[in-house]
Parts: structure tokens; C-alpha cells; sequence
């Protein structure tokens, strides 16, 4: 063993900078691998196999304009029921969804066609809020003055709730949106 | 320097000439952070026995709010940074036998400190900022908040630059050269301290300007970018003052030296540069970044700083097991860890940080920090259940293990009740494990939000009984019996450090356990001499820590397997996300 190794709560004296040891080698070797290994499941493995990424995007919107575009998608596509005083809304496959989320509710409840894809428009006109698709647990971020782009296609049929989970004002435990998936 | 020194004491066990001004900033910075572990613990309690659904101890949701974004404050900001200010005083002069420079500074410092935090926390209890410890935009709080909230940042950054000062001079008059490992450890803090503060100060000063109207609009986009400078920022000055404790516990236990002393500052470095990226991964899921910068942060750039956390996850128990090999203890591949002393406060503090820290909460940190995966854990409990275990888990517990020892020479007192001193870690320890399983699983397998009062949504049929099962039910309830244990071990812990503070028996000498005689030993011109002693019998193709090695490839083994099972569950999402 070294001699002049001293303890880590004094300086070392002389020189202290020695070569790795066997088993210090091996570790960073180990360890070194395993790194770059993660780096490639994020950067090139997954992009390249998985169904689920994070290539969605984002842009800049005025607050008014979203909740005004919301309301005319509600008003084009709407199926003129209420749900929880909701307004419920069957857009076409393959278009776009907005989905405006304001204290305390996601509006509208939308209706989707198993196995076809959307082009969900997320954004807020007051404070940030959370987007968490239960049960999938599916967790989007949605700030005020940006809009949150992601294309989802539901592969199962099914009741989906949304539930707020960023803390949005005294009644964020109570907000809460709907999906509806149909074949 | 045997002829005492204007200005200071000789400490009786350590031989360290301690500094009167550092002495008493120590003194104040440690007690003000045990004062608000105190405070910030009852909050804790209150907010995880709401969180208790069968409980649910508080009805008011105004309260529960304001008191999820104090309990967060006080702990996050203000019991960790006052313990680390008191820190970076006796890594850079006590530990130095310096004097201290500019003593005026540092209580400057401690004053803002105290007066902003202060400010902080009665804005917070008194409903004027029920904005979180995250304070997010368009969220509205006082000016008040915000001013106090900039004063504190600019006392920690003073505190900061006192250390740096120090840390230089002592060097300039040559009464250092290399520095023992903990102030290296303390120095990495320091800088990672500088962009923290700075990048919160960039994202807190425009919401001060904005409440006073100065301003008309703040951007809830960059706040978040910038604000995560400082919020995470300040978890990594968590983390190298951390790690450097565990070096001085290893030390003062065991009398552990540095495997490889360049390898474990080699790992500091990758601190210094790499783990800042980290503060990105709260803006995974977030508009407005592109596919470059989330993998580039959300990777540290290809994991270099989780190189340096995997470096030193095996030098710090190699350290321990070279040491005890040393004594003896060298039948097979564990015996050094049988014999280990268990008993010892600082030790099964060490160990018990060291393990959850590692397999709790390094890896679900690693794993949720990656820009896919993210979608399954953003806003969910996953998040503060992986970072109680590295908050709370690992540092608060470090923390509290070096108190044990530091706390009795600086104020020259016996231990108060060294019984529950003894036992402490283990309630503590067990309490935040058992707090962590709970919370991890009720937002990993069921996705249940983290601040949120009431997951029953006072039974609006909107809610369609999300939530409503009996696993839900169970992981919060876990997590409640989990918090009363970790609450119960806190609690010891204040009981044996204000009674050491205040009713301890005075003493030159105290007893502080079993301490290895060279942990302190001061040597007679420290690394001055220039003069390398030879590396004796040190065979470069033999295994020096063979234990380690065994417990390092299982963890590894852990951390693999556990990585492969997250892909697996995302590859089971019923939608398809692009």
C-alpha cells in the first residue's frame, strides 16, 4: 500500500497523483461503457426503435388567440354534448386537436378514433399547468404563451382522465380533463 | 505555529488552531439550519399525513399549499445552505489552520441570509406566496417574497466568495498547496455554488421587477430555463459537499484514505463541468427546446458527470475497505464491512447516505433524466420520491452524521445523549426508506401527482375514480408511516444537537468516539516539502479492494437491469408519442 496516503481532511503531502489500480481501471472502464451506452439509448437506439419519443416541438402564441382557436375547433368539430359541462369534440383523424388548459379544467373532451393520429395543441391562457394521461401516465408540460405540439395516436380503446400536475392555484386538486377513445 | 495565535484557539483533539471569527459564523450558520430542519420537519410531517388519504390531516387546501412550498423552502434552501455555508468555513480555514479574511464579509452574508429567509418563509405561511418553491410564472407572489428571495441568494453568494477569498489567500501566504480532498470537495461546491446563484438571480430579479411593476411580462419559458439553474444548481452543490462529507466521515470513522486521490478529484472536476447540464432535465417535457438540447443536457453530455458520481461510489467504499484491510480485517471478500463500526453515528450515517443516495436515488434520477422516459415521471411523485432520497436520504443524513462529530469540537461540548446519537441514522434511515418506496411506486406505477391535495377529487365524477384502488391507498400510506419514522429520527436529531449546542458539558477534549488519530493530524509543512515518499509494495495487477469491486459490479448489475426495465414499461404506453 501506498505510504503516503493521507487522510481527506488533510493535504496530501508530495506527490498525489498515481496510476489507477487494477480494480480502479476496470470500474472506470465499466462505468465509462456503461455511460455512453445510455448516451445511445437516448440519442440513437430508441429514436430508431421506439414508438414513444420526444421529438415534439413548440412555438410562441398569444394567450387570447389559443383560447379564441380553441373555442372555433370546439365550435367546428363539437358533437354538441356536454360532459361535466365540458364540451365534447369528434375531430377528424389526422388533424388538429386543441386542447386549452384553464383554471380548473382541460377543455374540451375529445373524442378519438382508435389507431389514428392527431396533432395535440397544448397551451394555457392563465398559469402553467400539468398534463398527466391517467392510466398511462403520459406527463406534458403546458406553459402560457407557448404551444406544446405532439402527434398521439391512441392503440387502445377507452376512458382517459387528464389530471392537472402542476400546482395551478387553490383549486388545481380539482382540475381535470377526458379523452375518449372509440374504434 | 505550536505558540498560540492571536485570535484563536488550539483545539485539543485536532491540534487545528481554529479561528475566532470562523468559530463563531460556523456556529451561527449551523444552528440557523438546524433551526430550520426543525421547522421545515414539522411542515414535512403535516404535508405527508395530508398526503396519507385515509388521514388526510389537513382540510384547508390553502394550507396544504402554502405549506408544500415552505416545507420545500426551508429544507431545500435553508437548512442545506446554512449547513453548507458552516461547511465551506471549516473546509477552507478551520481545516486550513488559517486565519480568516474578511470575517465582516461573512457575517455580512449571514445577516442577508437570515433576513431573506426570514422574509421567505413569513410571506409563504401568511398566504402572500402560495407559489411553491418553484414560483413559477404567471403564479403571482408579494414583492416581498421576491426581494427576500434575492437578498438571501446574494448572502449565500457573499458567503461563497468569503470562502473563495480564504481558500486563495491561504494559498497565496503558502500556507497551502494542495488541498486536503474535503476542501477540495467544498472548492467544487463553491463554483457550482457561482452559476447557481447567478442563474437564479438572472430568473428571480425580473419577477421582483415585474411585482413592483418595473416590468410588464416575464416569460414563463426562460423563467424555467433559468430559474432550473438555481433549483437544481443547487442540489449539485448538494451533492459535491455531500461527497465530500462522506470522504470526512470515511476518515474520521475509519480512518480511510483516498484510494486515488487524483482519480477522486478527477471526479470533482467532472462535477465542475458536467452536472450544471443537469439543471435541463426539468425541461423535458416542456415547448421550446429542440431534440439537440434535451439529449445533450439530459445526457450531462454523454454522462460524464454520472462518471464522476460512479467514480466515486467506488473509491469512497474502497477507501473504507483499504482501511480496514490495514487493521486486519482481511478474511475473504467482506470482513472489513462485518467489522465495520456499526455503532459509530458517523458510520452508519455514511453508509446508509451512501446506499440509498446511490441505488434510490441515483438511479431513478439517471433514469427519469433521460428525455423519453421523462414523459412517464415528469410532475408525478417519482420526482420528489427520487429527490428525497438524494436530498434527504443522502445529504440531509450526511449532514446529520458529521454534525456528530463537528458540532462537539467546534462548540467544545460533550455529546448530548450519545445513545440517541447512536441510533439516530438507523430510525432516520429506515423511516426516509421506507418514505421513499411508498412515494416512488405511487408515482412510478400509478402516475399519482406530486402537490396535489386531494387525489379523491372530492368525488367529482369528472375523475371517473382515477387513482381510486387499493395500491394507490397502499404506497400513500407507506409513504405516511415511512414520513412519522423519518419524522420521529429528525426529531432525535434536533434533540441530540441542540442539547450538545446548548446543554452539552463544556470541554477542551470532547468525546467524540472512536476518531482515527491522523484524521486531523496536521502535518508539519503541508505538501510544501515537495518531496515524494516512494509508493511502497503497491502491486499495480492485484485487486486493492476486492469487497468493493464485488459490491460496485452488483450495483452496476441493479442499475442496468433497472434501466432496461424502464424502456420496457415505455415500449407498453398505449399511445404512440412524436
Amino acid at each position: 500500500m501506498a505510504s503516503n496516503r493521507t487522510g481527506t481532511l488533510v493535504a496530501p503531502r508530495g506527490r498525489w497523483w498515481f496510476p489507477l489500480g487494477k480494480d480502479e481501471k476496470l470500474w472506470f472502464a465499466m462505468a465509462a461503457i456503461w455511460a455512453v451506452t445510455m448516451f445511445a439509448m437516448i440519442f440513437f437506439i430508441w429514436p430508431a426503435v421506439g414508438d414513444n419519443q420526444q421529438t415534439f416541438g413548440g412555438y410562441r402564441v398569444d394567450e387570447a388567440e389559443f383560447a379564441l382557436l380553441t373555442q372555433q375547433f370546439i365550435e367546428e368539430h363539437g358533437t354538441g354534448e356536454n360532459l361535466f359541462g365540458v364540451p365534447v369534440v369528434a375531430p377528424p383523424p389526422g388533424s388538429d386537436v386543441y386542447m386549452l388548459a384553464t383554471r380548473y379544467q382541460f377543455r374540451p373532451v375529445v373524442q378519438l378514433q382508435r389507431g389514428e393520429t392527431y396533432r395535440f395543441l397544448f397551451s394555457s391562457n392563465d398559469v402553467q399547468h400539468g398534463f398527466s394521461l391517467q392510466p398511462d401516465n403520459i406527463n406534458l408540460q403546458v406553459i402560457p404563451g407557448y404551444v406544446l405540439a405532439v402527434e398521439m395516436t391512441p392503440e387502445k380503446t377507452g376512458e382517459y382522465e387528464i389530471v392537472c400536475n402542476e400546482y395551478c392555484g387553490i383549486g388545481h386538486h380539482l382540475m381535470l380533463g377526458r379523452i375518449r377513445v372509440v374504434d | 505555529m505550536e505558540a498560540l495565535r492571536a485570535g484563536s484557539w488550539r483545539c485539543q483533539v485536532t491540534g487545528l488552531h481554529v479561528d475566532h471569527s470562523a468559530e463563531q459564523l460556523i456556529k451561527f450558520n449551523a444552528v440557523t439550519a438546524v433551526l430550520y430542519l426543525a421547522a421545515g420537519g414539522l411542515m414535512a410531517i403535516l404535508v405527508a399525513l395530508t398526503r396519507w388519504e385515509a388521514i388526510h390531516i389537513l382540510d384547508d387546501a390553502e394550507w396544504f399549499y402554502r405549506l408544500v412550498g415552505a416545507h420545500g423552502t426551508a429544507m431545500l434552501l435553508f437548512w442545506i445552505l446554512f449547513f453548507e455555508v458552516a461547511g465551506l468555513y471549516f473546509g477552507g480555514i478551520v481545516l486550513l489552520n488559517a486565519r480568516m479574511m474578511a470575517p465582516a464579509a461573512g457575517w455580512a452574508g449571514y445577516i442577508l441570509m437570515l433576513a431573506g429567509s426570514l422574509g421567505m418563509m413569513v410571506t409563504m405561511l401568511t398566504g402572500r406566496a402560495t407559489v411553491m418553491f418553484t414560483a413559477y410564472p404567471p403564479l403571482e407572489a408579494s414583492q416581498w417574497f421576491y426581494l427576500s428571495y434575492i437578498l438571501f441568494a446574494v448572502g449565500a453568494l457573499i458567503a461563497v466568495v468569503v470562502f473563495l477569498v480564504n481558500v486563495v489567500g491561504a494559498r497565496v501566504r503558502g500556507e497551502v498547496q494542495t488541498l486536503p480532498l474535503f476542501t477540495f470537495a467544498m472548492l467544487a461546491a463553491a463554483i457550482i455554488a457561482l452559476f447557481s446563484l447567478i442563474s437564479g438571480a438572472t430568473a428571480i430579479v425580473p419577477l421582483w421587477l415585474k411585482s413592483i411593476d418595473a416590468i410588464d411580462y416575464v416569460d414563463p419559458g426562460i423563467y424555467r430555463l433559468l430559474y432550473w439553474g438555481l433549483g437544481h444548481g443547487a442540489q449539485q452543490i448538494n451533492l459535491a459537499a455531500m461527497v465530500g462529507i462522506w470522504y470526512a466521515l470515511a476518515t474520521i470513522t475509519v480512518g480511510a484514505k483516498p484510494i486515488n486521490e487524483g482519480l477522486s478529484r478527477f471526479a470533482f472536476v467532472l462535477y465542475i463541468f458536467f452536472i450544471q447540464m443537469a439543471a435541463m432535465h426539468h425541461l423535458l417535457v416542456d415547448p421550446g427546446l429542440g431534440r439537440w438540447v434535451r439529449t445533450i443536457n439530459a445526457s450531462y453530455f454523454i454522462y460524464a458527470a454520472v462518471l464522476g458520481s460512479m467514480i466515486h461510489a467506488f473509491t469512497i467504499p474502497a477507501s473504507v475497505e483499504l482501511a480496514q484491510r490495514t487493521k486486519g480485517y482481511s478474511r475473504g471478500l467482506f470482513e472489513w464491512l462485518k467489522r465495520a463500526p456499526w455503532g459509530e453515528p458517523g458510520f452508519s450515517a455514511l453508509v446508509l447516505s451512501f446506499v440509498m443516495f446511490g441505488v434510490m436515488g441515483g438511479i431513478s434520477g439517471v433514469i427519469i433524466g433521460g428525455p423519453q422516459l421523462n414523459m412517464l415521471a415528469h410532475n408525478t411523485l417519482t420526482v420528489p420520491a427520487h429527490f428525497h432520497m438524494t436530498v434527504v436520504s443522502g445529504t440531509t443524513l450526511a449532514f446529520m452524521g458529521i454534525t456528530y462529530y463537528l458540532v462537539p469540537l467546534i462548540f467544545r461540548r460533550e455529546v448530548f445523549q450519545p445513545k440517541i446519537a447512536r441510533a439516530q441514522p438507523w430510525v432516520y434511515g429506515a423511516g426516509m426508506f421506507i418514505f421513499g418506496i411508498g412515494m416512488g411506486f405511487a408515482g412510478h406505477l400509478e402516475g399519482v401527482p406530486r402537490r396535489h391535495f386531494d387525489i379523491d377529487f372530492a368525488g367529482l365524477p369528472m375523475a371517473n375514480g382515477v387513482f381510486d384502488n387499493a395500491r394507490v391507498d397502499l404506497f400513500l400510506a407507506t409513504m405516511g408511516i415511512g414520513a412519522t419514522l423519518a419524522f420521529i429520527g429528525g426529531a432525535m436529531y434536533v434533540i441530540v444537537a441542540a442539547g450538545t449546542v446548548f446543554l452539552g458539558r463544556r470541554s477542551e477534549a470532547p468525546d467524540i468516539g472512536r476518531v482515527d488519530p491522523e484524521a486531523f493530524a496536521v502535518p508539519a509543512v503541508s505538501g510544501a516539502s515537495g518531496e515524494a515518499e516512494p509508493e511502497a509494495h503497491r502491486d499495480l495487477n492485484q485487486f486493492e479492494a476486492p469487497g468493493t469491486f464485488a459490491i460496485a459490479t452488483a450495483f452496476l448489475t441493479l442499475f442496468v437491469l433497472l434501466y432496461a426495465y424502464s424502456w420496457f414499461e415505455l415500449s407498453h404506453v398505449s399511445w404512440v408519442i412524436r
